[in-house]
């Protein structure tokens, strides 16, 4: 039956496919030189989006729709609304790539991996699952590998596609697994054949196990990270970005809602927890000390954005309403700051042509505003008030504490000291360090107006989720009630 | 309801933060009276605030509460008591003096003060007050914790940027990672606080008022006082994790010293005491020995290390602590007397403190070097700033008719109904700032002024000469009038006493 529910619950991907057909008949019309406005029409199409559901889409209680495939939850919708926003400002940030900016394709692309994550958020269908993940990674390995020509972005895209493929084969492994099994492949009815014991304990944690591999590439934690930096730094800095942000927010919520749905008995749960407590507390420590030694920022971002995996770990093993709270929360800070992160390298490189974080030297002085959003970044992702990241920080702790998790907090706190050290250092760069000339004045970092917009909005929403975090954690909050 | 007038003297500087930022970069000097303007006002807030504060009534007053993020308990909640509404003009008077002595001189050969991007230096300073003020008047747990990482950051980029360039890199990075142990150990022991009060009361709540009365566990307060007592007390000075505090006196631009050692490390105090002691008093029964001990071994060894300096402003940065010491011993004694002195002592340091490094800065910036043999015969070019320092000597020696003996002789007192050893052995301090403080005066500012510099130096500013002033003021009056401070001191400490078990 088709009734408007149907219809709500996937509106914005609706939309999105609406605003990507729309992409492809306009684009061949526009000449070459003016065909970067195809970014102005992604990200002014993907806000006009969010505010359409926002109006029209937003969920009520929680429903399955389309024959159980997916679920319509305001989970789910936080969850969608995060990707879009990080897909409006990927594509702001897109459109003045020398190489990428011009390209149609590359904003088709991105929406095509926004509608992936979309339905990631939401699927509760290990087929829906799964195909949900391929729409999302595919789009993705051709867009790390966009720049023909350069060697670096190749490997990106095929380090990208191999990693990519193996680890969702043996997820799809797993998830064959599970339908062996239990002969079901919706989570919901799977918790109940995990409850009533149908399954063993032993099939189940190997599930488990083959299942995390896929979701540990997504979200990359240790051991499943070695990909993220060289594909970070290979592949253009915009679609670097969105793959650091949206594309590990997607795993996440598919890590929560399988987890939480699924597994919840607690057999298993006991077992997947400490797991994840020992990856989590793995992850941030391989992160940030891999991160102190980088000297290229893609790099630097790439560790730190596995060390971040491992802080936002704690939440989902925490295991609780609020630890589900605190993961969604430490995401929506976690997009806008690394956005903002990746922003400004754009910004600096899209003039200087540089990565090194040592070439940094003297741009508070040449760019007196894009030091100070750079200052907000780093010192948002090292955890430091008015930033989001330090609320972000405190809830995800207080979901550890209030789930036993006491020794993974006191790592995660003195990890956070490990990451205070290089943040701080290549503030240094910014701020102390002087070009060789010291003649800075001479040196200027203007921003087009694309970057203006992407990154005022973004350092405002940084500032914002850091003092007014009323709002946004009631909506984490309220998408976390669904799963309980 | 009534004028905010916290909420207005805490986000006053963080506003003229934002002003001052958009400000064009080359008008230096409408930035800096910008700077000095909103340093005024938030003074004279302070100031009101400090004499309408009803000492008749005491307890928590100009009380402000809006609700901030309900379903986690966390409210902005502020009020001050006898111990917080000092300190608050404490920061109010130093940031005033800071702004007034970093406008500077820019006589060639002085270059005093803030010449390189002042307005960025202003921000970042305002940032920081904000910070300072927002932990003295917070009475929410997540919101002081907020505000005293707020104070934590822009130490490191003040002194990075601006800082004494042979050491600022390494003393920067060291304080802040310091500071930053310190304060994220502070952090998870105040969630595994604000956990357990959830599981006692069923409350989900910040609000210290509330974790007064939740009712922790003997053992659980044992187990959890170091951690969060240490942490905050690491940006108190405590030995032994006080490395960080000399080398970042003296990395630090003079108004940032100034900040530092006279507000800042009483910010650490003051947590330490309002979050360790007051929601952990079995805790703070049971270790007091501990803090007893290393706080002892800080005001001697302090004081021992001051003497042996030969850099001047290494020299200051020692004895702060030695004083500082001195403020923690008083807060071990969990006892009237030994509290009341303390809460006086970090006024009084820190207006003191604060004096010392503006001095010591004016006269680098005139004779470019700190090292105490190459100076002299300071008095015949800048007798102000000599009397100043005088004023200041006395203080710290902790003579009577000044504020340091107000401060000073209570805390032996307490200390020794605790344990009149460790009080004989910690005034041996006295003697040892007394040498140094002598040798110092006699060695820099009397005597003949080396050859070298003879010609080069010139009379401090009148805006150096009003900040000196300023400061001097407030250690004479308490000095000579004890009841502008003790009996508000007093109340706020009744109710310290009260949540220690009436003692």
């Amino acid at each position: 039956m088709f009734s408007s529910t149907m219809l709500a619950s996937i509106l914005p991907e609706i939309l999105i496919l609406v605003l990507g057909m729309l992409v492809l008949i306009v684009e061949p019309f526009w000449k070459e030189e003016k065909r970067r406005n195809v970014g102005w029409l992604t990200a002014g199409g993907l806000v006009a989006s969010m505010i359409v559901s926002l109006l029209m889409g937003q969920p009520g209680e929680p429903v399955s729709t389309l024959g159980g495939m997916i679920r319509f939850d305001w989970l789910g919708f936080f969850f969608k609304m995060m990707f879009m926003f990080a897909g409006a400002m990927s594509a702001l940030l897109m459109m003045d790539h020398e190489k990428v900016g011009a390209r149609g394709e590359a904003y088709l692309l991105l929406l095509a991996s926004l509608i992936g994550m979309n339905l990631m958020a939401v699927s509760t269908d290990l087929v829906m699952l799964f195909l949900a993940i391929e729409t999302a990674s595919i789009p993705l390995y051709v867009l790390s590998g966009f720049l023909l020509g350069d060697d670096r972005s190749t490997e990106a895209g095929f380090k990208y596609l191999l990693f990519g493929v193996l680890t969702t084969t043996i997820m799809l492994y797993g998830l064959s697994l599970v339908f062996g099994f239990s002969g079901t492949t919706n989570i919901a009815d799977l918790a109940e054949m995990f409850n009533v014991g149908t399954v063993s304990p032993i099939a189940a944690f190997a599930i488990l196990a083959l299942i995390l591999v896929g979701i540990g590439f997504k979200v990359a934690f240790v051991p499943f990270h070695f990909w993220s930096p060289d594909v970070y730094e290979g592949a253009p800095t915009p679609v670097t970005g969105f793959l650091s942000t949206a594309s590990k927010a997607a795993g996440y919520a598919v890590l929560v809602r399988l987890f939480f749905v699924a597994f919840p008995d607690p057999s298993l749960s006991s077992a997947w927890t400490m797991t994840l407590a020992i990856l989590a507390a793995v992850t941030m420590t391989v992160g940030n000390l891999l991160a102190i030694q980088q000297t290229n920022i893609k790099r630097l971002l790439a560790y730190s954005s596995i060390a971040h995996t491992g802080y936002t770990l704690i939440g989902v093993v925490a295991f609780t309403q609020l630890g589900a709270a605190s993961v969604v929360f430490y995401l929506a800070a976690y997009i806008l700051t690394n956005l903002l992160a990746f922003g400004v390298a754009m910004a600096f490189s899209r003039i200087t042509g540089l990565e090194d974080i040592r070439e940094y030297a003297g741009m508070s002085r040449r760019s007196p505003w894009l030091g100070l959003m750079m200052l907000t970044a780093f010192l948002s992702l090292t955890g430091m008030p008015p930033f989001g990241g330090f609320v972000a920080k405190v809830v995800v702790f207080a979901a550890g504490v209030q789930a036993g998790y006491t020794w993974l907090v006191i790592i995660g706190v003195i990890n956070s000291v490990v990451g205070a050290y290089y943040y701080l250092n290549a503030l240094k760069y910014v701020y102390l360090h002087r070009m060789p000339g010291e003649d800075e004045e001479n040196h200027p970092i203007p921003l087009t107006r694309p970057y203006a917009i992407a990154l005022v909005a973004l350092t405002v929403g940084v500032i914002l989720i850091g003092t007014l975090f009323a709002p946004w954690f009631n909506w984490s909050d309220a998408g976390a009630l669904n799963l309980f | 309801m009534n004028f905010p007038v916290l909420s207005v003297i805490t986000f006053t500087p963080i506003v003229a933060a934002l002003l001052l930022l958009l400000m064009p970069a080359n008008r230096k000097n409408e930035t800096r009276a910008i700077a000095l303007a909103a340093a005024a006002f938030a003074l004279i807030l302070s100031l009101w605030m400090y004499f309408s504060y009803d000492q008749s009534a005491a307890g928590y007053q100009f009380i402000e509460k809006y609700s901030w993020l309900p379903a986690l308990g966390i409210s902005l909640h502020f009020g001050v008591d006898g111990i917080s509404a000092p300190l608050v003009l404490l920061t109010g008077v130093v940031m005033f003096t800071g702004v007034l002595i970093s406008w500077g001189d820019d006589h060639p050969h002085v270059m005093a003060g803030i010449q390189d991007r002042p307005r960025e230096f202003f921000a970042f300073l305002f940032i920081l007050a904000t910070g300072v003020f927002g932990v003295f008047v917070s009475l929410d747990l997540f919101m002081l914790i907020f505000f005293y990482e707020i104070a934590v950051f822009p130490m490191y980029l003040l002194i990075v940027i601006w800082g004494w360039n042979v050491t600022r890199e390494y003393a920067a990075m060291k304080l802040t990672l310091y500071l930053l142990i310190g304060s994220v150990v502070s952090l998870a022991g105040a969630l595994v606080m604000y956990m357990a009060q959830y599981r006692n009361t069923g409350v989900l709540t910040f609000d210290m008022l509330a974790m007064e009365g939740a009712g922790f566990s003997q053992a659980f307060q044992i187990a959890w006082f170091l951690p969060v007592f240490f942490g905050f007390a690491v940006l108190g000075g405590i030995w032994p994790f006080h490395n960080w505090s000399p080398d970042g006196h003296v990395a630090a631009p003079t108004a940032v010293s100034m900040f530092h050692a006279g507000v800042l490390m009483k910010l650490g105090a003051f947590a330490a005491l309002r979050v360790g002691i007051m929601l952990l008093p079995e805790g703070a029964k049971h270790w007091s020995w501990l803090i007893m001990l290393f706080a002892g071994i800080a005001v001697v060894y302090g004081a021992y290390i001051a003497f042996v300096q030969m850099d001047f402003k290494y020299m200051v940065g020692f004895s702060s602590v030695s004083h500082m010491g001195l403020v923690m011993l008083g807060f071990s004694t969990l006892n009237r007397e030994g509290l009341l002195g303390s809460g006086v002592q970090m006024f009084s340091h820190g207006t003191m403190t604060a004096l010392f490094f503006a001095v010591v800065g004016m006269i680098y910036d005139r004779a470019h070097t700190r090292q105490i043999p190459e100076l002299g015969g300071m008095s015949k070019v800048m007798p102000f700033a000599t009397v100043g320092f005088i004023i200041g000597g006395l203080v710290s020696m902790g003579m009577p008719l000044f504020s340091g003996f107000i401060a000073e002789f209570p805390i032996f007192m307490g200390v020794w109904r605790v344990q009149w050893l460790v009080a004989v052995v910690c005034s041996i301090s006295i003697v040892i700032t007394a040498a140094y403080i002598m040798r110092n005066i006699r060695q820099v500012f009397f005597g003949d002024m080396p050859g070298k510099l003879q010609g080069h130096i010139t009379d401090i500013t009148l805006l150096d000469k009003l900040a000196i002033t300023t400061l001097c003021v407030f250690m004479v009056v308490i000095g000579l009038y004890p009841k502008f401070m003790v009996p508000m001191v007093q109340t706020g400490v009744d109710y310290v006493l009260r949540l220690l078990g009436g003692s």
